[in-house]
C-alpha cells in the first residue's frame, strides 16, 4: 500500500464530479462509439498528457482496483510512471504492471498484446476524438455528419491514399467503425492493435480531457476498420522476431543501437516480453 | 551482443525534479525571493497568473511565480489545477463596476466627463529608457496624493445610453453559464464567451484584437471606457438572505464603443465590445473587447469571415493550459505511433522499388 | 390539384426577406424527363426559387411535393433532416454556378466523382474507380486525368467534373444554377451540347435557373419567367419565347434581339 496524499479525496476527484463521469461514461456505454460531451476538470496534469484518461480512471477506480499503466505499451515509460504514481498516491489503490492482474489498464497508444477478460477495463488516453477532425475542423459540422452518418468523405481519404500509394497510408490511429454505426478514433494506437478492438471481451473507455470528450466499446462490440473490399484492411508489424523473447508476432519497438545503421528490434509491450522470457523464450539478442 | 530494455523512468523522474528544485532555488549565496516581494514588486505578473489561473488570491498566485521560477502560463496551470479541489461556497451577485474605487479612469471618447478623466498608476506616456537607478535601489519618492472624489463615476456606457445612442444589454434572467463545470457547446452564448475570454490568454487576445484593427474584421473601436479599481464582492447566504460584502477585488474594465448597426426602420445605435478582467490588466481588458466585439459580427448581421470572428475557432484555442498542453505533449513519447509510420513508409519505398 | 405523374409539384410558394418579396404564391409543376427553365433579371426570385424548390431554403408559405421513385409524395420541407440529406446524396443532384464551391480542389478527379459513390456505401475501389473513369469519359474529360487534382483543370472541364460527381449515383432530378456562367462562349456552347445530350440520354429531369434566354431556349422543354418573386409567364419554351404574352417576358425578349 501506498502513502496516500492528504487533504484530498479518494482518487483525487470529488465525488459530485465523478458521478458527472459517470453519468458520461453511463451515456457512452449506452451509444457505443458515439462522443459524449462532459465536464472536463482542469488537472494537476498537462492537457494532452492523459487527463481524460485520468479522470476516466478516477470514475471507475474503487479501493480494491489493481491498476497498471502503460504508455507506449511499457510500465516504464515516464509518463506511466507518473500517471501510476498519481494514483497510488492520491487512491492508494494497488498497482501493477503484470497485465493478467490488473483490474483497470489505463494505455496511451497500446493495447496489451494478451488478450483482455471480461473483468478487466482499458482505459485509453486520446488527444483528439473527432476522427473526422482532418477532414472538418469546425465541430459543429463534424457533429452533423455523425448525427447523419455522413461518412463518405473518410472514404475519399482513403480512396485518394490508396490511388497515391497504393494503399491506405494510415499508420496509426485507424478509424473505425463501432457498431456499424458510429465513426470513431481509435486513439493513436498502431493499425497493428486494430483488430484487438473487435469483439474485446474488457470494457474500453476512452477519455479525451482538452476536447472533453468520452466514447466507450462495451464488451463484445462489432468494430470494423475502414477499408475497401478489394483492399482490405492490413497492419503490419516489423518483420522481425523480438531480439529479446523472439517473440513472431508481438508489436516492436526499433532500437537505434549504433550509429552504423544497427537496430535491434524489442516488444513494445513489455510485461508481454518479459513474461514469455521468465517462461523460457530466448531471442537472438538477449 | 546482450542489450538490456531501458528501465528507470521512475529514478529519472526523481533525479529530474530534484534538479529542477535545486536550479529553482539558485545560488544559495543570494537570498531566496519571497511571497511578499512578488505580490508588492511583482503585481502585474501576479494579475495576469489571478486572471488566465481564474482564482483572485494574491499569496496563491505569488507562490505559483514562485514555484515555476516566473513561467506566467506555469503558473496560472498550479492555480487552476488548485482551483478545481476548491469547494464552491456560494456564488456572487454581479459586481457593480459604476461603484467601483477607481485607481485609474480614462475616457478616448470625452475630453471632459462627471469624475473626470484620472490618469492613475500607468506606463502611458513613460519614456522607455532602462532606469538604471532602479537597479541600484533608489526608493522612489512619494506621489502627490488627494482625497477621492466624493461624486459618482457613471460609466460611458451609462452616459451613451441615457440618450438611447448604444445598444442596451438587459438581463434575460438566464443562469450564465459556467465554463468550468460545462464543456463549451455551439452556439456558444456571449456569457460563456466572454467567460472563456476573461480566462483567455493575454498574448492571444492582443494577437486577435490586433489583427482586428489591421483589418481582419474591423469594427471601428473607441475606448468609451477604460476603468481600474476595487470593487465589493458579495454574497447572498441563503440563511441570512441578504447580501454581505465578504472582500474587495481589483478589476479593469474596458468598454468598447464601435461601428453603429441599424435600418431606415431601427434607429442606428453604436455597438459595443466588453473586456473584464481581474487585476491591472489593461491590454488584456482591451484585447477581449476588441475581441468580443469581432465574435459578435454574425448577430450584428456583418460579414463573418475573420479569425477573430470565427467563434469556434477563437474559443478553442483563447485557453493557454490548453493550448500549452496540447503543444508540449508532443514531447511525449510517439515511438510505437512513429514505428507504424516507419512500416509504412518501408513498405511504399519497396514497392516503387527504391 | 396535383397530377399523377409530376415529380416536383410546388404550390404557392411565399417567402420575403424582410419586406423585399423573393417569391409571391408561385406554383410550379415538373415532371420525370423535363427541362424547366426559370429566367428572369438577377434578383427576379430565380435562384431563391431554386433554393426552396430544392429544400435548402424554407418558404414563409406553401408547399414543395416531391413524389419518390416507389412513387409516394413527400413534403420537402417537412421530412427529417437525414431523409434530405439522403435525397440530395443520391436521387437528386445540384450543380453550382461555381464549380470550385461544390468540388473537393484538393482530391483527384476520380475521388471527387466517386465521393457520391462512397456515401452511398460502395466499397469496392476498383469498381468506384471504374465507374469514375466512365462518368469522366461520358463529361467528355480524358481519362488519364482521373489521379490528377481538379486544380490544374480549365474552367469547363471544372464544371464538366462536376457534372460527372453529380450525375454518377443517376438521379432522377438536377437542379442547375448558371451552370454555363462565368464561361466563355466556345466553352458554354461546348457544355451546352454536353448537358442536352446528357440530359436527353439520361431522361433527367432538372430546374435550370438562368438569366439567358439562349441557354433556355436550346436545353428546355418549359420556361417560367420571374419578376420581382412573381411567376409572370409559363409555358412551353417556343411559345413563350416566340410569341411573349407578359410585357415583361417581351421586354426580355426584345432585350435579347437587340443584344
Amino acid at each position: 500500500m501506498n502513502e496516500i496524499l492528504q487533504g484530498y479525496n479518494f482518487a483525487y476527484l470529488d465525488e459530485q464530479t465523478k458521478r458527472m463521469l459517470r453519468r458520461a461514461l453511463l451515456k457512452a456505454v449506452a451509444i457505443p462509439g458515439h462522443q459524449i460531451p462532459f465536464g472536463s476538470r482542469e488537472m494537476p496534469l498537462p492537457y494532452g498528457w492523459g487527463t481524460g484518461g485520468i479522470q476516466v480512471t478516477a470514475a471507475v477506480l474503487g479501493p480494491n482496483d489493481v491498476l497498471k499503466v502503460i504508455d507506449q505499451g511499457a510500465d516504464d515509460t515516464t509518463n506511466a510512471v507518473s500517471i501510476r504514481r498519481f494514483f497510488a498516491k492520491t487512491a492508494g489503490v494497488a498497482t501493477t504492471t503484470d497485465t493478467a492482474t490488473a483490474t483497470i489498464i489505463q494505455t496511451r497508444h497500446r493495447i496489451p498484446e494478451f488478450p483482455l477478460s471480461e473483468n478487466q477495463i482499458l482505459v485509453y488516453q486520446v488527444p483528439q476524438p473527432e476522427p473526422l477532425s482532418k477532414l472538418e475542423p469546425s465541430r459543429g459540422e463534424t457533429r452533423r455528419m455523425h448525427a447523419l452518418a455522413e461518412y463518405g468523405s473518410m472514404h475519399v481519404r482513403l480512396y485518394e491514399d490508396i490511388t497515391r500509394f497504393g494503399h491506405v497510408a494510415i499508420s496509426y490511429d485507424y478509424p473505425v467503425m463501432v457498431g456499424g454505426r458510429y465513426l470513431m478514433a481509435p486513439s493513436p494506437i498502431p493499425a497493428f492493435d486494430n483488430p484487438k478492438l473487435h469483439m474485446m471481451p474488457a470494457l474500453q473507455l476512452f477519455g479525451a480531457g482538452r476536447e472533453k470528450r468520452i466514447y466507450a466499446i462495451p464488451p463484445y462490440t462489432n468494430v470494423r476498420s475502414l477499408d475497401f473490399d478489394d483492399h482490405p484492411f492490413c497492419a503490419g508489424r516489423a518483420p522481425h522476431p523480438c531480439g529479446l523473447c523472439g517473440s513472431e508476432t508481438s508489436y516492436l519497438d526499433e532500437v537505434v543501437v549504433d550509429n552504423k545503421g544497427g537496430r535491434l528490434f524489442v516488444c513494445s509491450d513489455t510485461d508481454y516480453c518479459e513474461t514469455r522470457r521468465a517462461a523460457g523464450h530466448v531471442g537472438a539478442d538477449a | 551482443m546482450a542489450y538490456v530494455a531501458v528501465k528507470g523512468g521512475e529514478r529519472a523522474i526523481d533525479n529530474a525534479h530534484a534538479w529542477l528544485a535545486e536550479e529553482r532555488r539558485g545560488d544559495l549565496g543570494i537570498s531566496a525571493i519571497g511571497l511578499a516581494q512578488i505580490t508588492e514588486q511583482l503585481g502585474r505578473s501576479v494579475d495576469r497568473v489571478m486572471a488566465e489561473g481564474s482564482v483572485y488570491d494574491t499569496d496563491l498566485a505569488a507562490l505559483a511565480i514562485k514555484q515555476s521560477q516566473g513561467d506566467l502560463i506555469e503558473a496560472a496551470f498550479l492555480l487552476r489545477a488548485y482551483r478545481t479541489t476548491l469547494p464552491r461556497f456560494a456564488i456572487a451577485e454581479p459586481v457593480d463596476t459604476a461603484n467601483m474605487l477607481i485607481r485609474r479612469r480614462i475616457s478616448a471618447v470625452y475630453k471632459d466627463l462627471p469624475g473626470g478623466q484620472i490618469l492613475g498608476p500607468t506606463y502611458d506616456y513613460t519614456h522607455r529608457l532602462l532606469d538604471f537607478a532602479l537597479a541600484a535601489g533608489t526608493v522612489p519618492p512619494p506621489a502627490a496624493e488627494a482625497i477621492a472624489p466624493e461624486a459618482a463615476m457613471p460609466r460611458v456606457a451609462d452616459i451613451l445610453g441615457q440618450e438611447g445612442l448604444i445598444e442596451a444589454h438587459t438581463d434575460d434572467g438566464r443562469e450564465p453559464g459556467d465554463l468550468t463545470r460545462e464543456p463549451l457547446r455551439f452556439p456558444a452564448t456571449r456569457d460563456v464567451r466572454l467567460q472563456a475570454l476573461a480566462r483567455g490568454d493575454e498574448g492571444f487576445l492582443l494577437a486577435m484584437g490586433y489583427s482586428t484593427q489591421r483589418g481582419y474584421g474591423g469594427s471601428h473601436p473607441f475606448v468609451g471606457e477604460l476603468r481600474v479599481g476595487d470593487c465589493n464582492i458579495e454574497i447572498t447566504p441563503p440563511e441570512i438572505g441578504f447580501a454581505i460584502d465578504i472582500g474587495d477585488v481589483m478589476l479593469t474594465e474596458c468598454a468598447l464603443v464601435n461601428q453603429f448597426a441599424g435600418s431606415k426602420t431601427v434607429p442606428p445605435q453604436f455597438t459595443s465590445g466588453y473586456g473584464l478582467t481581474f487585476g491591472h490588466a489593461e491590454r488584456k481588458a482591451m484585447g477581449m473587447a476588441l475581441v468580443d466585439r469581432a465574435m459578435r459580427a454574425e448577430e450584428l448581421g456583418e460579414d463573418a469571415n475573420a479569425p477573430a470572428q470565427n467563434i469556434e475557432f477563437m474559443l478553442y484555442h483563447s485557453d493557454n493550459i490548453e493550448a500549452t498542453g496540447f503543444v508540449e505533449h508532443l514531447k511525449l513519447p510517439h515511438y510505437v505511433d512513429f514505428q507504424s509510420e516507419l512500416e509504412t513508409i518501408r513498405r511504399m519505398r519497396a514497392e516503387t522499388g527504391q | 390539384m396535383i397530377a399523377d405523374d409530376s415529380l416536383i409539384a410546388a404550390r404557392n410558394l411565399s417567402l420575403h426577406f424582410g419586406s423585399i418579396p423573393a417569391l409571391v404564391d408561385v406554383s410550379v409543376d415538373l415532371w420525370p424527363g423535363e427541362v424547366l427553365a426559370v429566367v428572369g433579371e438577377s434578383g427576379s426570385g430565380k435562384t431563391t426559387l431554386l433554393n426552396v424548390l430544392s429544400g435548402r431554403m424554407r418558404p414563409d408559405e406553401g408547399v414543395v411535393w416531391y413524389r419518390d421513385p416507389a412513387g409516394s409524395l413527400a413534403d420537402v420541407h417537412t421530412m427529417p433532416a437525414p431523409a434530405l440529406r439522403a435525397l440530395h446524396r443520391s436521387d437528386w443532384g445540384f450543380v453550382q454556378q461555381d464549380p470550385r464551391a461544390a468540388l473537393r480542389m484538393a482530391v483527384t478527379a476520380g475521388g471527387n466523382v466517386g465521393e457520391r459513390l462512397m456515401a452511398q456505401g460502395a466499397r469496392h475501389y476498383g469498381n468506384i474507380r471504374a465507374e469514375a473513369i466512365d462518368w469522366l469519359r461520358q463529361v467528355e474529360i480524358d481519362e488519364n486525368r482521373v489521379d490528377d487534382l481538379p486544380r490544374n483543370f480549365s474552367g469547363g472541364m471544372l464544371q464538366r467534373l462536376q457534372i460527372a460527381r453529380t450525375l454518377v449515383t443517376h438521379p432522377r432530378l438536377v437542379f442547375m444554377d448558371e451552370p454555363t456562367g462565368g464561361l466563355d462562349v466556345s466553352v458554354q456552347a461546348r457544355l451546352l451540347d454536353l448537358i442536352r445530350s446528357l440530359v436527353a440520354r439520361l431522361n433527367l429531369a432538372a430546374v435550370l435557373v438562368t438569366h439567358d434566354l439562349s441557354v433556355a431556349r436550346l436545353l428546355a422543354h418549359r420556361i417560367v419567367v420571374m419578376q420581382r418573386g412573381v411567376a409572370v409567364e409559363t409555358g412551353l419554351t417556343d411559345q413563350v419565347l416566340d410569341d411573349p404574352q407578359h410585357p415583361y417576358t417581351q421586354l426580355l425578349v426584345s432585350s435579347v434581339l437587340q443584344a
